[in-house]
């Protein structure tokens, strides 16, 4: 599909991934702007419902990201938000979502170049799968 | 729609305040803030704002025990249902459960696009066919299986029991591969635009696969098909719950059933019982099954108590003293087994057993599980 930007929405935890995204940008290592942030204050606190809802108006792509598993501020944040994921996984396959549209990634405050790569791989993968079936708000958005 | 509107098609302005509704109502009981009466009061007086604010509005369980106790043949459920669309013009929504990820789905079901892959479940040892004239709702089960996995309830294994028993009786029903969500819920909260969008995307599936019947095993859905869906699109063929079809069926085909030795007890739900008028289909089906002896609780038919929340909308403390009054009820007819019809009654209630706040009223334990898995049970190979 030519000329197909892709809308990802990343939940990025304040204390590891969301500093990444701003050692990104501080350290001058480009990555596409298809990618709007939503600061969570911890990766565990992503309910099913925020990636719901991010689709329902219109995201191609959802990244939830956060600390590694044994970096978390609040102890077990991953553990609960692959939890979260999980359920999600399968609801999202029910409804005939390819599953490469949510991404699940630790990214620690230290790598700024991996969030930067994630990102871009996951702009290239959106942009073979096309805009996300489920845009229910499609017409609004054109 | 305006409140004007809503006040003629139901007869609002009949009320004589008596204040029936309100004494009976399963809700009003445990939340003093709650009161039918009250919001009809607040809509006769033109209060439109006050109602609509009213955050309880989203509190009814719409469950029909109050409109036949109406001297004026109020019909409240309905004025709630459209109030609340009122309300959602407004920007008011209810307490969605489950942070409204149900809703969510409903509304992402909407999408023209999508093509689900909501058949994995079937396996080889069911039988389906693609020009059969029965058709098997599916309904909102494939979704409900990672969102209620906690409460070790699957919602998939009512309908593999409702195709084992049609496969037995020698049918072999058709299954939609890209059905949606019926929209029950949806238009129960106030949310008509996405009911109507699903139901055109039924209906339009339904015509294709040209059936004359269809089978409901969740009485939600077939409550939607059977009174709101003629009301927005043409469906062309007869609806019915499995307990009908079952009961039609009994002492045809050589249907035979196995022993066995239980005490049930059933909860009527609301949809199929005092919506629909439903009540002896089941209690035909189970006293059917030899060695069932059915016990009645102390509410039953279309006394009976709701299961605490409906279209899962402002679940709370109250709903739960609700459903442990039911179980309480339940468990004093020393049956062993709770049957009910309805996988959303069957959700609360187990959920309710493992609420953990249960010092201010105990919550019995009981087994429960679904007519159509009992008769799945009985009919099985001896």
């Amino acid at each position: 599909m030519a000329g197909f930007e892709p809308q990802i929405i990343a939940f990025c935890c304040n204390w590891c991934t969301y500093a990444a995204a701003d050692l990104a940008g501080t350290s001058r290592v480009q990555y596409p702007a298809n990618v709007r942030i939503v600061r969570v204050m911890c990766s565990g606190m992503v309910n099913p419902i925020y990636v719901l809802k991010a689709f329902e108006g219109g995201a191609d792509g959802v990244l939830i990201a956060g600390c590694h598993l044994t970096d978390c501020h609040y102890i077990d944040g991953p553990v609960k938000c692959d939890a979260a994921v999980d359920k999600l996984r399968k609801m999202l396959h029910v409804l005939g979502l390819e599953d490469e549209r949510l991404r699940r990634e630790m990214i620690s405050t230290s790598e700024g170049v991996v969030f930067a790569r994630v990102i871009k791989e996951m702009v290239e993968q959106l942009k073979k799968l096309g805009p996300s079936p489920l845009k229910v708000k499609m017409e609004a958005l054109a | 729609m305006n409140l004007e509107d809503i006040i003629q098609k139901t007869k609002t302005y009949y009320c004589l305040e008596c204040g029936k509704c309100t004494s009976i109502c399963p809700v009003a009981r445990y939340d003093s803030g709650f009161s039918p009466r009250m919001i009809i009061e607040h809509a006769l007086l033109g209060f439109e704002d006050d109602l609509v604010q009213n955050k309880k509005l989203f509190s009814c369980l719409t469950c029909y025990t109050c409109q036949p106790e109406c001297p004026s043949d109020v019909d409240f459920p309905i004025f709630v249902r459209e109030a609340r669309s009122i309300a959602q013009d407004n920007g008011q929504y209810g307490i969605c459960a489950h942070s409204g990820q149900l809703q969510s789905l409903a509304r992402l079901m909407t999408s023209p696009a999508i093509e689900q892959n909501r058949l994995e479940w079937l396996s080889k040892e069911y039988r389906v066919s693609e020009d059969s004239d029965v058709l098997l709702w599916v309904g909102c089960a494939p979704y409900f299986e990672p969102i209620f996995e906690d409460l070790e309830f699957s919602a998939l294994d009512i309908i593999r029991a409702s195709l084992k028993i049609m496969n037995l009786l020698g049918i072999e029903p058709k299954l939609l591969p890209n059905e949606r969500c019926c929209g029950h819920d949806a238009l129960w909260t106030g949310d008509v635009e996405t009911f109507k969008r699903l139901a055109e995307h039924n209906a339009t599936q339904i015509k294709e696969a040209k059936v004359k019947k269809i089978v409901f095993s969740c009485p939600e859905g077939y409550r939607t098909f059977k009174l709101d869906y003629p009301n927005h699109v043409d469906l062309g063929c007869e609806v019915q719950h499995l307990s009908e079809f079952l009961a039609e069926k009994m002492g045809q085909n050589g249907l035979k059933f196995k022993e066995i030795k239980k005490k049930v007890t059933y909860q009527d739900p609301c949809r199929l019982g005092r919506h629909l008028g439903v009540y002896d289909a089941p209690r035909k089906v189970l006293e059917s099954i030899p060695g069932i002896e059915l016990i009645e609780m102390k509410h039953s038919g279309r006394e009976s108590i709701c299961c605490g929340t409906s279209a899962f909308t402002n679940c709370d403390s109250y709903s739960n003293l609700l459903r442990a009054e039911r179980l309480s009820e339940a468990a004093a007819t020393g049956a062993d087994v709770l049957i009910t019809a309805c996988p959303k009654c069957q959700t609360h209630f187990r959920c309710a057993m493992t609420d953990k706040g249960e010092e201010h009223r105990p919550t019995p334990k009981i087994e429960i599980t679904d007519l159509a898995n009992l008769v799945a049970d009985a009919i099985g190979e001896e």
